[in-house]
């Protein structure tokens, strides 16, 4: 495949290609989104750090080529605050999913927001788990089939964007996998941000939550087209459903000190050893 | 200045440690508080940022440890502290450290147990927990220190292993040793042995992060380096890329346990008193060792001719020093806070049945109770 010419071939370990991931998922879009924001910010990739967890978005850190890890489930963002606070020449960009971020770290995500360590988080958004075979999850509308609610989802989901923003988060947008553009426009400001600063993207999971509902992949494409809208509105109103409207936009961005700002500062007051 | 603070101290073992690891170089430090071991965060949380080191408190143990190994891939020395609930909770993640050859501290302060137990009562529940709590095939190095000045040593020698073998090296203290006030003595910087890894002397473009040569070790690039690899918890090829075939599961994983297997008899660190010619070998460690050495003393003023074999290498285990000292002797007697844990080693490697005094509740063995173990064994 590294005959390929990718804008991104630089940012992306071509001897890794093809990825994993089923036809019709967004997946590779995101990484695409990811690969080219990281061209064209002239980041130094020698200076970036590409951390996953578990699932099928877990697997994007190994297709990116920066220095890159995929930790076990749930814990990219701790990983990454171990690099990022021991290493702050060093920029940690999270790439995983609703299920790994929200479900099982979903603590961690909520403590990293807290702190603003100074990390990107990219979390593809497919309503399930999708890897195990499409089980619900932390993200998945209530009353959805799935294999493991065979009669409906009793449980609500979280609204990412909203959560993520009452935990702290600086930046905090939500796109979908058919506005590649206004992603990669978010990725690079994230990129460039200091701070924890969080972007949602929506993503088709065509083989397990699209064959379970009886939606094509280009059905599934064609309706976050359809539904997806863009407004300005607080966190708190950016509905996310999934068969009626999802609203998109760039809800969060200011500034605060980093953790590691603050840390300097009580390294000046702690003074020097003894 | 001031980063060794050489000289002589009075302070606990939880203290020592801390001093222990900014000795070693440990720069970064994350822990969840938990007694017995919330001293070590809390001298850490004082001294890190002096010695322009990072100190964390995390929201929980899983984060903690995570964050050690993405500090240690980063390029720090780094450290975790807890005790055994806290452990449990990282079993996951020392697994990933192993598979994915971080090196890195983890310092087990033993307390009661199962499950809260009695949070600060000493116990040495948890030595067979570090040898084989994360799942999958794994070796691991255990080292159990006797003092406060042990503490403050094998600190040191656990962040060196660590180094050498590029593999999580346990630290397996208890409540009594930890909270225990007594001298110790701090060298000259000069006098302090600082192993650090290997780094990559390859071209950035020709570098496999898990190539390796005789030693079975993998030089260690860091984030920041330059060298842009990948590292994943799956079965991986010398690359770093994940390979589910059976070969790659059937390399990786003898290549793990082999580095260290291979080089057991130059890990394991063993202290003798009294083995020459004895007839009874007691089998202690930590402080129970100290309890076992009196014991020992006692026997011989009585005649009989005991000897103490104090194991400071948990993991791996001397087999092959026991069953030599065993050979020769009468009886053997194990002396541990447990109900029965590494007296099953120690019965495997004597190959013969082993008097067991178990200890449970706090306050360490009397020497009079391993005394009469040792009478027991030697008829």
């Amino acid at each position: 495949m590294s005959s390929l010419n990718y804008q991104s071939s630089k940012s992306l370990r071509v001897d890794r290609l093809p990825h994993i991931w089923c036809q019709g998922c967004g997946l590779g879009i995101v990484l695409h989104a990811y690969a080219d924001a990281l061209q064209e910010t002239g980041l130094d990739l020698d200076k970036v750090a590409t951390i996953s967890g578990i699932g099928c978005a877990g697997r994007a850190s190994g297709y990116v080529n920066t220095d890159a890890f995929h930790t076990t489930h749930g814990r990219a963002l701790p990983f990454a605050t171990g690099v990022g606070i021991s290493r702050p020449e060093i920029k940690p960009i999270v790439i995983s999913g609703d299920g790994d971020l929200f479900s099982i770290g979903g603590n961690h995500l909520i403590h990293a927001a807290r702190r603003n360590v100074d990390v990107l988080v990219i979390c593809s958004n497919n309503f399930n788990y999708g890897m195990t075979g499409a089980q619900f999850g932390p993200t998945t509308p209530s009353e959805t089939k799935t294999p493991t609610s065979p009669y409906g989802n009793i449980e609500n989901p979280f609204n990412l964007v909203a959560l993520v923003a009452s935990a702290g988060a600086t930046m905090v947008s939500r796109w979908t996998v058919m506005h590649p553009t206004q992603l990669k426009r978010s990725i690079k400001r994230g990129l460039i941000k200091k701070g924890f600063s969080f972007i949602e993207v929506i993503t088709p999971c065509t083989t397990g939550y699209g064959r379970l509902n009886k939606m094509s992949p280009i059905d599934m494409m064609r309706n976050l087209k359809k539904i997806g809208k863009i407004r300005k509105v607080l966190p708190t109103e950016a509905i996310c459903d999934p068969t009626t409207e999802i609203v998109l936009g760039d809800f969060v961005d200011f500034e605060k000190p980093t953790y590691n700002e603050v840390f300097e500062s009580l390294t000046q007051r702690a003074g020097v050893a003894p | 200045m001031g980063e060794v603070l050489t000289g002589s101290h009075f302070v606990h073992g939880d203290w020592a440690c801390a001093e222990g690891a900014i000795a070693a170089g440990c720069r970064f430090y994350a822990a969840y508080p938990i007694t017995p071991a919330t001293e070590i965060a809390e001298r850490l949380a004082q001294r890190l940022p002096r010695v322009g080191g990072k100190f964390v408190q995390f929201e929980d143990e899983l984060g903690a440890i995570a964050s050690v190994i993405g500090a240690s891939y980063a390029g720090q020395k780094a450290m975790t502290a807890t005790s055994g609930p806290g452990i449990s909770l990282m079993l996951e993640n020392i697994g990933l450290a192993v598979m994915t050859e971080a090196p890195c501290v983890i310092v087990n302060v033993m307390r009661g147990g199962p499950s809260t137990g009695q949070p600060t009562a000493g116990a040495q529940g948890d030595v067979m927990q570090c040898r084989w709590g994360t799942h999958g095939d794994t070796e691991i190095i255990a080292l159990a220190p006797q003092s406060v000045q042990e503490m403050f040593d094998l600190t040191i020698h656990a962040f060196n292993l660590s180094e050498r073998y590029r593999t999580p090296v346990f630290l397996m203290a208890d409540a009594n040793i930890g909270h225990l006030y007594e001298s110790l003595k701090i060298p000259e910087t000069d006098g302090i042995d600082i192993v650090d890894r290997r780094k990559p002397t390859i071209a950035k473009g020709e570098y496999k992060p898990f190539s390796t040569g005789e030693d079975l070790v993998p030089p260690m690039a860091c984030f920041g380096d330059g060298y842009h690899f990948y590292a994943t918890g799956l079965t991986h090829d010398e690359r770093g890329y994940p390979d589910m075939s059976v070969e790659a599961q059937d390399r990786l994983v003898r290549r793990l346990c082999d580095k260290i297997r291979r080089d057991a008899a130059r890990i394991e660190m063993v202290e003798e008193h009294f083995t020459d010619d004895c007839d009874v070998l007691v089998v202690a460690y930590g402080i129970t060792a100290r309890s076992a050495l009196s014991a020992v003393k006692l026997a011989r003023e009585q005649g009989v001719k005991a000897g103490l074999l104090r194991l400071i290498t948990l993991w791996p285990f001397p087999d092959a020093r026991i069953e030599e000292l065993t050979r020769r002797c009468v009886g053997v007697v194990v002396a541990e806070m447990n109900y029965g844990q590494l007296v099953r080693e120690v019965e495997r490697a004597a190959m013969r049945r082993v008097e067991f005094v178990p200890k449970l509740g706090e306050n360490p063995h009397l020497p009079e109770e391993i005394l009469a173990a040792i009478e027991r064994a030697g008829k």
